[in-house]
């Protein structure tokens, strides 16, 4: 536990430190999601490993689990996440949305990057992409999982019900829905701009098996995913209502949607990264 | 010139129905997708022979594009099918990003295509689905132009590593081409020879060509006829040679002006060879409920409108 907090407070430091060199992207959503992609990839997931233990990529993701980010925006949080895990160089990372960089503001897979299955960042495919990849799993009698993380406000695109309907009919559980529900998407509190009402409670109607989860515990994190491992295979597909801050270990930062795509300053950055110990080291 | 006849008309979407009954038998990696159109999509063998390889989507397209997107990773081929209209403007961001952009092994497959699905009208004749799609980096778009074609081509492109949209439509038209034909993405097929025009044609309006080229040839005036049935990426050495040889072309399409086979004809030959052109095509309208002959005519599209703009282009020489 200890190690993955470790860990979190150097992706943090990442992120902040990515954004801050191009002067762009989106700090908030990706320091809000960084426990739950540290707990997935240092512990959760089943990765494909090489002989030397270390992880490979492998873009058909056959006999290992695979996770889809819908809310490409929160790119810098998977690219360093990916880094850190040992995908590609921690040093590219400081290459983020400049140009002939393998890290695209969005996440691309043109570019071949390492850990990118599909392109995102359009909102509302994600889990149409997660739905197939987890029922081409079906059709190769692959029992891995496939996770795919989506904003709150995102659940404002129709397509995702699409896919919300499509996967309990087809007994997709073997599909693993997270929804970061910070309630915070770009023009302000998710309630004012498009109120979403109580997401659990739909995705319970269409058919999945819902679970709520504290997004910034690791407790939390360790104890729902291991539900949701435990319910795969029981006919329902498994959706986690994930409460999260956005802007999560930066004070300033947290309780409002102004860092969703913003940019921190000189003074902002060091302000921020003096509440992140550099535990891994800076790239 | 080379005299073409038929002894049956049948549905370019049947011939799509017979390649996929055929991929069901020797390619076990196709799955074939579909949203609530199963019998217009002649499905009903592939389904029959292959349950455990048939998604049913629902009335739910832009899931069904991104679907198959992940669908793909592990090797499946997917073949997505609805009608055109649905299957391109419906979803084209999620083509763009899912399947384009990532460079997915998507088969985008699609009838029901211009005027002549005629009665149902102008919400569900798209005219403008050519342009959509070729203007995707890396889609290949494909327009058969009769039974034996399609069901070749639907055969060749699971062949194929990429996204292709494959477009294909309703009316019973003519089966001329050979039904053991090899199908060549990209290779245009010479139909007939000539030395004063050539006629490019995609899809049903081959046919509408080729008895166009019979009365111009009972005047006097040879005609070249070209089926261009992959129109991206575009044979482009087959159009130069043609259009160097005859000097002027008329483009032949079911689809808008503005976007379609015509358009990459034109910037074809204006910056590598200028030669007179003139379109038949829709003349950037919608269409309307009739018959798909009824149709044909009213938009500009039969053969005597291809035969007025060959008088007109011959007297532009």
């Amino acid at each position: 536990m200890e190690k993955l907090e470790q860990i979190s407070s150097q992706v943090r430091r990442d992120i902040l430190r990515m954004v801050h060199a191009c002067s762009s992207g989106h700090p908030g959503g990706s320091l809000g999601c960084t426990d739950l992609l540290v707990s997935l990839f240092f512990e959760q997931m089943n990765l494909k490993t090489g002989e030397d233990k270390q992880v490979v990529f492998d873009m058909s993701g056959e006999h290992e689990d695979m996770f889809f980010l819908s809310n490409g925006h929160i790119s810098p949080l998977l690219y360093s996440v990916l880094a850190r895990r040992g995908y590609f160089p921690v040093r590219e990372l400081a290459t983020f949305r400049k140009l002939n960089s393998r890290l695209q503001g969005h996440p691309a897979t043109a570019e071949h990057l390492p850990g990118i299955r599909i392109a995102s960042g359009s909102l509302g495919q994600g889990l149409s992409v997660a739905a197939g990849a987890a029922y081409g799993k079906k059709l190769r009698k692959d029992n891995n999982l496939v996770y795919c993380l989506m904003g709150d406000g995102e659940q404002q695109e129709g397509q995702v019900w699409e896919a919300a309907t499509f996967a309990p009919h087809h007994r997709l559980d073997n599909l693993v829905a997270i929804i970061d529900f910070n309630g915070q998407q770009i023009d302000g509190p998710t309630e004012k701009v498009m109120n979403n009402r109580d997401l659990g409670k739909k995705y319970d109607a269409f058919g999945w098996k819902v679970l709520h989860m504290d997004g910034n515990d690791f407790d939390s994190i360790r104890e729902v995913l291991g539900q949701a491992r435990t319910e795969s295979g029981q006919g329902l597909p498994v959706c986690i209502i994930m409460k999260t801050e956005m802007g999560q270990g930066v004070d300033f930062m947290m309780h409002t949607h102004k860092w969703h795509g913003a940019a921190p300053n000189d003074d902002q950055l060091a302000a921020a990264l003096s509440q992140l110990p550099e535990t891994l080291g800076d790239y | 010139m080379k005299k073409y006849t038929f002894t049956e008309k049948k549905d370019t979407r049947s011939g799509f129905g017979e390649g996929m009954a055929v991929l069901g038998r020797t390619n076990q990696n196709v799955v074939a997708l579909c949203a609530d159109l199963v019998a217009s999509l002649k499905l009903d063998t592939f389904i029959k022979e292959n349950p455990e390889r048939f998604i049913q989507c629902g009335i739910a397209e832009a899931n069904m594009i991104s679907l198959s997107a992940g669908l793909s990773l592990s090797g499946n081929i997917p073949f997505a099918t609805t009608f055109a209209n649905f299957g391109s403007g419906r979803v084209y961001d999620q083509i763009r990003q899912s399947v384009a952009y990532s460079k997915k092994n998507v088969k985008i497959c699609v009838s029901h295509a211009g005027l002549t699905l005629g009665e149902d009208g102008a919400t569900h004749q798209i005219l403008e689905d050519i342009g959509m799609m070729k203007s995707l980096p890396g889609m290949v778009v494909i327009n058969p132009c009769d039974f034996n074609q399609t069901k070749a081509a639907t055969i060749a492109i699971a062949e194929y590593d990429g996204p292709v949209y494959l477009r294909f439509g309703r009316p019973v038209i003519p089966v001329f081409t050979p039904a053991d034909q090899k199908f060549e993405i990209g290779k245009a097929w010479m139909v007939n020879e000539g030395s004063d025009v050539s006629i490019i044609a995609t899809g049903h309006m081959v046919w509408n060509a080729i008895e166009a080229a019979e009365i111009l040839e009972a005047e006097g005036i040879s005609c070249e006829v070209i089926n261009i049935h992959t129109i991206k990426p575009l044979d482009e050495e087959a159009i130069l040679k043609s259009a160097s040889k005859t000097r002027c072309v008329v483009t032949a399409e079911e689809h808008n002006r503005f976007g379609g086979l015509g358009d990459s004809v034109a910037q074809l030959l204006s910056t590598k060879l200028p030669t007179p052109m003139r379109y038949v095509a829709v003349n950037d309208t919608f269409g309307e409920s009739g018959t798909p002959a009824e149709l044909m005519d009213k938009y500009g599209l039969s053969k005597d409108h291809i035969v007025s703009a060959v008088r007109e282009v011959l007297a532009s020489k």
